[in-house]
């Protein structure tokens, strides 16, 4: 057994041993002596309560490691070690969510970012892991709505979960988890299956405690089905918040391109939303790239023709409308490549991209001649963009 | 079942004891509001009522919901009441009513002792706002003109922490010292605060930041023996307020570690080997390290008068009664009594220092001290630490206890910072190699020229490793909206 473990540190350089962490460690994990406060790899679980409280950010550090380090080696600390090479790679991502399992499927999902996945620098700062597979949240379906039209084959929901008094702070573009009831075929309870969050943290309407989520049935799934069945005042077990890197900046410079089909349009909804809340004056700032079969099968396709072109530049692809050629996003990427490339080197653009992995290479491709037309490299291009948190891919 | 966790806003005042079905204190407390706004708009920061500043707020006590960052003008900040859960069970930490129910409500016996503490302690908190009112118009930066503004408002918060427990528990005497405590003015000749060291002027920055870390310190020592009270609504009260205090330890530790960064950075650029070279390193711009090892003898002597005197009866009754613990008394590892114990004390007779033990009841306070000392020291290895890193061969170091004192055994003993007795004469003709001088003073203030672009810094501090909330180096923490 010598699987990495990421090993939660604390910066002794930056901490003022002020021992807020240890007070609010609700598993006693963090100690000190007179010159450094540790937390111990036996016992930290994980679960974050320490990151609010601490005055100086010095509590936010982690490494992957084969072995952790002792408490006896990080007390006699004057600084953090480097993040030594590990072979399983993935390591230095920011904290996704400690759980395996969910880890796992969300390193998964952000793979085609090509690297390691960081936050955007401005990004509010994401509490996760708040409610495992041990503690899940009991909440209440407040709604659940068709979003497409009743004769499209493609079954998508709006499903407005309310929180009740129950506390779960969510950022736009982090997901949760939802837990079908029942076993699977081998008798085992089913694992959370995520989904993004659609809605902006302070909810469907400001200050309200409740999230919303764009589910789409699939044949012969088993959560999408339950969720998608789901009616007002059921009650929902929910695991969650995830997700530390697929982040808005809370920057009004920040020019956001952003990319999906389908149902990942759910964190970009929300992105829209937040920005409408707070910046709302702050035009040409923000680009859709959406693509769907047709018009009727595009979720929110009726409440983004209210959002106005020059708050939200959106550009549809229809892949399947009668009598016409079959438009694709990087058929629309290419068609605003101009506008795009100037894009590509300033430093204020983030670019985000979710949907099915599908789309991926074709975003690829379509990149890649948009930043050769100009004299550029997409590839370096690309890195630099995600080395600064501001490239974000989350496909499924 | 009432929410104790989440911050209520259903009355004018934010709060998680349920004010809104209190009328009595919540009209009380109404009624205080007004005249707290005018002092906040008088006596706070100068100039700076209309700008927005990032601050952090609590909209919860548990750890995931009380530090929130929004912009704000800081008359508008929510000041509000807000108290760590009640522990289940919690006990009377020590004395003579140890391992009985913790009190709900004032012991009638304690009541005078436990209103002059919490008096006391409130004053302090106005008056290190009142003391710091001027310093934003030499911030040399929006990052530290924003720390400051923090510290301010939740100092101002801490004091509607102490009218609070005035209000609830106190009656017509609580209404009266909440009133007094918006009369008394630091440094004011006819109503001065109550404190020695919060009648002092801050100048200047670095003197703001060895304020925050050594005073500050001592109000986080005050606090965390309160915390420890048998009296429960106190002790719940200082829980939280510790929980904000250990920003202010953060501006302080960080604010002078970030003053010897550039001062080394800058001696190293200029090729000055030699740290003591004061006319040289001087005009670089930049603070020489033997002036802040002056500054770090003034604030670090002022905050050991705090203390009190080391054997002291106040504080023994006040250990015995069960109304102020020790520093984690709920950690210690004895009887919590303190019948037969003993403990070390220093005393200055006959122009020598003896040592002493004396009952540990009675030297409650020198026990808090040294807890203090040693707390402080800490941040003393870490500058200690950046000087080394550069390469120089000096370290700063915590003066002798006996060393400027007003207060105590050692009041006005002629002793030097390493601890050696000397004749008054000496004393009074060296005094400033030890501490800041007029001339000392003048070159500290001629740095203080404001430097509020963002993401600048002025020339004698080192920008911060880490921003506020993670935010980016040229994040605009205040937006000035200057009038």
């Amino acid at each position: 057994m010598n699987k990495p473990l990421k090993q939660h540190l604390i910066d002794p350089e930056i901490c003022i041993r002020c021992h807020a962490c240890v007070e609010a460690c609700p598993k006693d994990a963090i100690t000190f002596n007179d010159d450094n406060v540790v937390v111990d790899a036996a016992i930290c679980d994980g679960q974050m309560a320490c990151i609010g409280p601490c005055p100086t950010g010095a509590i936010d550090n982690w490494r992957v490691v084969a072995t952790p380090y002792s408490l006896e080696e990080q007390l006699e600390w004057m600084e953090l070690p480097e993040q030594q090479e590990i072979a399983a790679g993935e390591g230095e991502a920011d904290s996704e969510a400690l759980d395996d399992a969910i880890a796992t499927l969300l390193a998964e999902a952000h793979k085609g970012a090509g690297g390691v996945a960081r936050a955007p620098a401005s990004a509010a700062k994401p509490t996760v892991n708040l409610h495992g597979l041990e503690n899940p949240l009991k909440v209440r379906v407040q709604g659940n709505f068709r979003l497409t039209a009743a004769a499209s084959d493609n079954d998508v929901r709006h499903i407005i979960l309310d929180l009740g008094p129950g506390h779960f702070p969510i950022l736009e573009g982090q997901t949760i988890g939802i837990i079908p009831p029942g076993e699977d075929a081998q008798g085992r309870a089913h694992l959370p299956r995520l989904y993004s969050v659609s809605s902006p943290r302070d909810g469907e309407r400001p200050s309200t405690n409740n999230l919303s989520l764009t589910v789409k049935r699939v044949q012969g799934g088993v959560c999408s089905n339950y969720v998608c069945d789901l009616g007002r005042g059921d009650e929902v077990l929910v695991t969650g918040p995830y997700g530390s890197t697929f982040l808005l900046p809370d920057d009004p410079e920040a020019r956001l391109v952003m990319i999906c089909t389908g149902t990942g349009s759910a964190p970009f909804r929300a992105f829209t939303m937040r920005r409408q809340r707070v910046m709302p004056t702050v035009n040409g700032r923000m680009k859709l790239f959406f693509g769907a079969r047709s018009p009727d099968s595009l979720p929110y396709f009726g409440p983004l023709g209210k959002v106005p072109q020059e708050f939200l530049e959106k550009h549809f692809a229809f892949s399947r409308v009668d009598g016409k050629d079959k438009t694709y996003v990087q058929d629309r990427l290419r068609q605003d490549g101009e506008a795009l490339a100037m894009m590509l080197t300033d430093a204020r653009t983030h670019i985000y991209l979710c949907g099915l992995k599908a789309m991926e290479a074709g975003v690829e491709e379509a990149f890649n001649d948009i930043a050769r037309a100009s004299g550029l490299n997409w590839a370096e291009i690309r890195a630099r963009l995600r080395e600064e948190g501001r490239y974000h891919v989350e496909t499924y | 079942m009432s929410d104790t966790i989440n911050v209520s806003y259903d009355t004018q005042i934010p709060n998680n004891v349920g004010l809104s079905s209190d009328r009595r204190v919540l009209k009380a407390l109404e009624k205080w509001h007004p005249g707290y706004l005018d002092w906040w708009k008088g006596q706070g920061p100068d100039g700076f009522q209309e700008s927005l500043v990032y601050l952090r707020t609590a909209v919860s006590v548990d750890p995931k919901g009380w530090a929130k960052f929004d912009y704000v003008r800081m008359p508008e900040y929510r000041w509000g009441i807000l108290l760590a859960p009640q522990v289940e069970g919690r006990i009377i930490p020590c004395g003579e009513h140890y391992g009985e129910p913790a009190w709900q409500e004032v012991p009638g016996e304690y009541r005078s002792m436990l209103r002059r503490l919490v008096v006391i302690q409130g004053d302090t908190e106005p008056a290190s706002v009142e003391q710091q009112r001027f310093l934003g118009k030499t911030a040399p930066s929006l990052y530290d003109m924003r720390n400051l503004f923090q510290v301010n408002v939740e100092e101002a918060r801490h004091l509607w922490a102490m009218v609070y427990i005035l209000q609830k528990y106190f009656g017509r005497d609580g209404r009266e010292e909440s009133a007094e405590l918006l009369q008394r003015r630091s440094g004011s000749d006819e109503k001065p605060r109550m404190l020695g060291a919060f009648n002092e002027e801050t100048p200047d920055w670095l003197s703001f930041f060895m304020f925050t870390y050594f005073t500050d310190r001592d109000g986080k020592m005050q606090l965390e023996s309160l915390a420890q009270s048998g009296f429960d609504p106190l002790s719940r009260t200082c829980r939280f307020m510790l929980t904000e205090e250990a920003h202010h330890m953060f501006v302080g530790e960080t604010g002078v570690g970030r003053t010897i960064q550039k001062t080394c950075e800058r001696m190293r650029e200029a090729g000055i080997d030699d740290p003591t070279d004061i006319g040289r390193v001087r005009d670089l711009g930049v603070i020489d390290l033997p002036t802040i090892q002056k500054k770090l003898n003034l604030h670090y002597t002022l905050s050991l008068d705090l203390f009190g005197s080391e054997v002291s009866t106040n504080a023994a009754n006040a250990f015995n009664a069960g109304i102020k613990g020790r520093y984690r008394e709920n950690k210690i590892d004895d009887d919590h009594r303190l019948q037969d114990a003993t403990y070390p004390v220093s005393e200055f007779t006959d122009g020598k220092i003896v040592v002493k033990e004396v009952p540990a009841l009675t030297a409650i306070n020198m026990r808090l001290r040294d807890d203090y000392s040693r707390d402080a020291l800490g941040g003393v290895k870490r500058w200690n630490a950046i000087i080394r890193k550069h390469g120089f061969d000096f370290e700063l170091t915590l003066p002798h206890e006996g060393f400027h004192r007003q207060i105590g055994t050692y009041t006005g003993a002629p002793i030097t910072p390493e601890g050696e007795v000397i004749t008054p004469e000496e004393w009074a003709a060296r005094r400033d190699e030890w501490l800041p001088s007029k001339e000392d003073g003048d070159f500290i203030a001629s740095l203080m020229k404001p430097c509020w672009e963002a993401g600048k810094y002025a020339g004698w501090i080192a920008p911060p490793r880490v921003g506020i909330d993670n935010k980016p180096g040229d994040f605009e923490y205040v937006q000035l909206h200057m009038a």
